[in-house]
Order: structure tokens, then C-alpha cells, then sequence
């Protein structure tokens, strides 16, 4: 499906500007019209990060007037394997603004917003009405779907992308035209259940494979020039290297976009996609010790048994000394149940918290009531207890 | 009935209710294309005809 051109053409572009974007302007799909409606084109980029990293860099490079970035977070040496739009030196710098540096490299005839801030419910609509289009590069649920029903409720169209490991998936949600995000997936996986790239690792080339996705289709959408997906679902699986596109229909019982939507103004996006299980949040009361009480039990010679519930990979990045590893998984299906203490008293960790608290729900339905977890898990013990360890 | 389910042969699976199950015991999170188009949850009863090709989706929130 066609749609016409999202922005009017600007008036003329300049001498520089007909120098810089030649390659574009001699494509007859494009032209001059097609880089005018670019550069009058206005295009926010939620997240600079490993989506936002290339989405940034080429929606740039390509012309497009005024790009705006809402990120809140700062520069980690971890993001540096695929957000390459920060550097060596921008560690520990707002994302936002060492991207507004790269961009003013990379093209200084773009007009770059800075919304150094966390997205959020009360400023979310204020931010979206600046512009014409966006393009989701946030990670995590409960983002994505603030993004989504703000969008759908101001009639925005959005660009989405989502990537895990090998995988990414791409699509342009617009409900004036055809599906939103919930028409494809009407709630959030339980809380635990889709490791997010930080717990389950992210291949770093991925980021580009999806963010040009993402970037093409804003343009084709601006300009007016091709078939959008919209109503497709792109799913890229860099393993097999195959491209699918999957039909995607408006649903017709859709909270947000449906005839009888319930979901008439933003909602409490924490609590719907909820950052760990009902069972999991009663076990950690008064069951939950801090990174420094484990370190004056281990010193005291309590009698415990240390378990690391990560991956094995995980495991072999980093550890607290004296642990013993069983994948939360297998702690929660049952199948390791056997492998925990009986007499002595079990301590789980993970990276940060969540899947020791859901090891630790398992673990005391189990029976193994004096069990505990770690607040804050292995970065907790490294930021509190030994920052000689490395991060991940 | 053959089907196939994320790419493999599979029988015995009725809807596609069923297909998902034995693919996953989540139910939030989760799209499903039955040859090649996304099937709205309130549909997922509908009967799967021989031959259908499956596919189960699960949401990823990275970016
Ligand atoms: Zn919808």
C-alpha cells in the first residue's frame, strides 16, 4: 500500500545542500521534491541507543531538517559494542547530547533537539506533537507500549524495531492507516519471561540490520515513495540471514486502536508490563539482603549456599566468589529442585535482582523457607563490595 | 493433519491455541501467523486445516 507524502516539501534547498544530497537527488523516486520534503521533514528518535545509534546517524545523513533525541541515559563502555554513535570518550557523557555531537559531524545543515529526559506520561504528548514522525528504538516493554498508545492516540505514525540476540522485527505502526503495536502483540510477555538485551546479550551488527529498516521506512513514509509496512511485519533472523514479512491485520478487539478501545488515554505502563511476577515481589519481603550483608555473612562463615542463577555465560563473565551456578530456569520448571539445599540456607543472585527474586519465589513454594536473595545481584556486589570485578 | 509449526512437521495439533502451547506456555507476549498473516488473539480457536504453516512470535522489547 502507497500512502502520499508525510511532509510538504521545503521551499529550496541551498548550494551546499544540492552538493551534499547529489546521490539522492539524481534517484528520480526522490529528487528534488523527495530531499526538500526531508528537509522539512521533523523526526523524533526515541532512544540513542542500539537502535537509535544508526537510526540517529543515517536519518542525518539523509537530510532529514529537524531530528530530536529523548534518551535520559549516559554513555556506558558496555553500549559501545553496537551504539555507534558514541565513542571512547563519550563514556560517562548523556547519550542525548554525545549523539547531538555526532550528528553535527555528520551534518551540520540538521536542526538536533535535545530531550535529555526520561519519557514519561506527562511529557510523552508534549514531545510527540513536535514532530511527524517517530521511530521506537527504546528497550523495554513498558516504553514501547507508552510509545505506542501515545502515538495512536495523537494519530502519529511510528516507525518500530525490536532485536534479541540474532533476531530483530520492524514495522510501521500507524492506526489511521492499518495495525498498532497491540493489534500484534495486545500485552507485554510476563514479567520475566523475554530476557531484555542487558540479561540475555544482543548481537551488535543487528542494530544496523534494523535501524536501516527502520530509517528507510521513515524516509519512504516522509517522501511518499514506495509501499511502508505498513500492515507487515518485517523478522530478520541473521542466523539463517532470511528476511520474512508477516501480514498484520487491525484487530478488531484492539485496547487502543479497536471501535471499542478501552484504552482512551495513557495508562500505568509500569504496573502493565510489571517488572517481575505477582509471586516474585511477595517472596522478596523480609527475604532480601544487600550486597554487604552477604559479604559479613561469607566473612562470619555462615552456613550457606550461594547460588548464581544467570546463564552460563553470564557465570563465566563475572561471578561472587564461592557461588555455585543453577540457571534460573531450571529452578523455576522444577527441574533443578533437587539441586537446591536442604539444611543449608539457600542465597540466590542474578545480574541485578529480578530472576533471583523469581528463583526465590520457586525456591520457597518449593519449601525452602529461609531462603533469600541478593539486592542488586552481581552489580551490586561489585559496586558495593569489589569494583575490581568487570561489569557487563 | 500435517502441519507445520515454526518450520517443522508437525500432527495432532487441532488449532491454534493448540500450536501455540506446544511451542510455549506463555499467552501475553505472543503473535501468531497462520501462513503468513497474523491472527488476532480472539481467533485463535479457529480450526487449522492440513498443510497450514504456523508460526509463533514472541514480542522482544531490545533496542
Ligand atoms: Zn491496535
Amino acid at each position: 500500500m502507497s500512502l502520499p507524502p508525510l511532509v510538504e516539501p521545503a521551499s529550496e534547498l541551498s548550494v551546499d545542500e544540492v552538493r551534499r544530497y547529489s546521490r539522492h537527488l539524481i534517484i528520480p523516486d526522490v529528487a528534488m521534491d523527495g530531499q526538500k520534503r526531508l528537509k522539512n521533514a521533523k523526526v523524533l528518535c526515541v532512544g540513542a541507543g542500539g537502535l537509535g545509534s544508526p537510526a540517529l546517524m543515517y536519518l542525518a545523513a539523509a537530510g532529514v531538517g529537524t531530528i530530536g533525541i529523548a534518551e535520559f541515559d549516559t554513555v556506558d563502555e558496555s553500549n559501545l559494542q553496537r551504539q555507534i554513535i558514541h565513542g571512547q570518550s563519550d563514556v560517562g557523557r548523556p547519550k542525548a547530547e554525545s549523539a547531538a555531537d555526532s550528528i553535527r559531524e555528520i551534518n551540520p545543515y540538521v536542526d538536533v533537539v535535545i530531550h535529555n529526559t526520561v519519557l514519561d506520561n506527562d511529557n510523552v504528548f508534549e514531545i510527540f506533537e513536535q514532530y511527524d514522525l517517530i521511530v521506537d528504538g527504546t528497550d523495554n516493554f513498558a516504553t514501547r507500549y507508552m510509545v505506542n498508545d501515545a502515538a495512536v492516540l495523537l494519530g502519529k505514525p511510528y516507525v518500530w524495531g525490536s532485536i534479541y540476540r540474532f533476531d530483530g522485527q520492524a514495522s510501521v505502526f500507524w492506526a489511521d492507516q492499518g495495525p498498532c503495536y497491540r493489534c500484534l502483540y495486545p500485552e507485554p510477555p510476563p514479567p520475566g519471561m523475554v530476557p531484555s538485551c542487558a540479561e540475555g546479550g544482543v548481537l551488535g551488527v543487528l542494530c544496523a540490520s534494523i535501524g536501516s529498516i527502520q530509517v528507510t521506512e521513515a524516509i519512504k513514509l516522509l517522501t511518499g515513495v514506495g509501499d511502508p509496512l505498513v500492515g507487515s511485519l518485517m523478522v530478520y533472523d541473521a542466523l539463517e540471514m532470511t528476511y520474512r514479512k508477516i501480514k498484520v491485520r487491525k484487530d478488531p478487539n484492539c485496547a487502543v486502536c479497536g471501535p471499542n478501545a478501552t484504552v482512551k488515554e495513557l495508562i500505568d505502563y509500569e504496573d502493565f508490563c510489571g517488572s517481575v511476577t505477582d509471586e516474585a515481589a511477595e517472596a522478596v519481603i523480609g527475604s532480601t539482603i544487600t550486597a554487604r550483608e552477604l559479604e559479613t555473612w561469607i566473612k562470619e562463615g555462615r552456613d550457606i549456599d550461594l547460588i548464581d542463577v544467570r546463564e552460563p555465560a553470564e557465570y563465566e563473565i563475572v561471578r561472587i566468589p564461592g557461588s555455585r551456578l543453577i540457571p534460573k530456569g531450571e529452578i523455576v520448571s522444577g527441574a533443578a529442585l533437587a539441586d537446591l539445599p536442604t539444611e543449608r540456607q539457600a542465597v540466590f543472585y542474578c545480574k541485578a535482582g529480578v530472576r533471583s527474586a523469581e528463583a526465590l519465589a520457586a525456591a520457597k513454594a518449593a519449601g525452602l523457607k529461609n531462603a533469600v536473595h541478593v539486592q542488586g545481584g552481581v552489580l551490586g556486589w561489585i559496586n558495593q563490595v569489589d569494583p575490581s570485578l568487570p561489569t557487563y | 493433519m500435517k502441519i507445520e509449526l515454526n518450520g517443522e512437521a508437525r500432527e495432532g495439533v487441532a488449532t491454534i491455541t493448540e500450536a501455540v502451547a506446544a511451542v510455549t506456555d506463555a499467552r501475553r507476549g505472543i503473535a501468531v501467523a497462520l501462513n503468513g498473516e497474523v491472527v488476532p488473539r480472539s481467533e485463535w480457536d479457529r480450526p487449522l486445516a492440513d498443510g497450514d504453516a504456523v508460526e509463533v512470535l514472541t514480542a522482544t522489547q531490545g533496542g
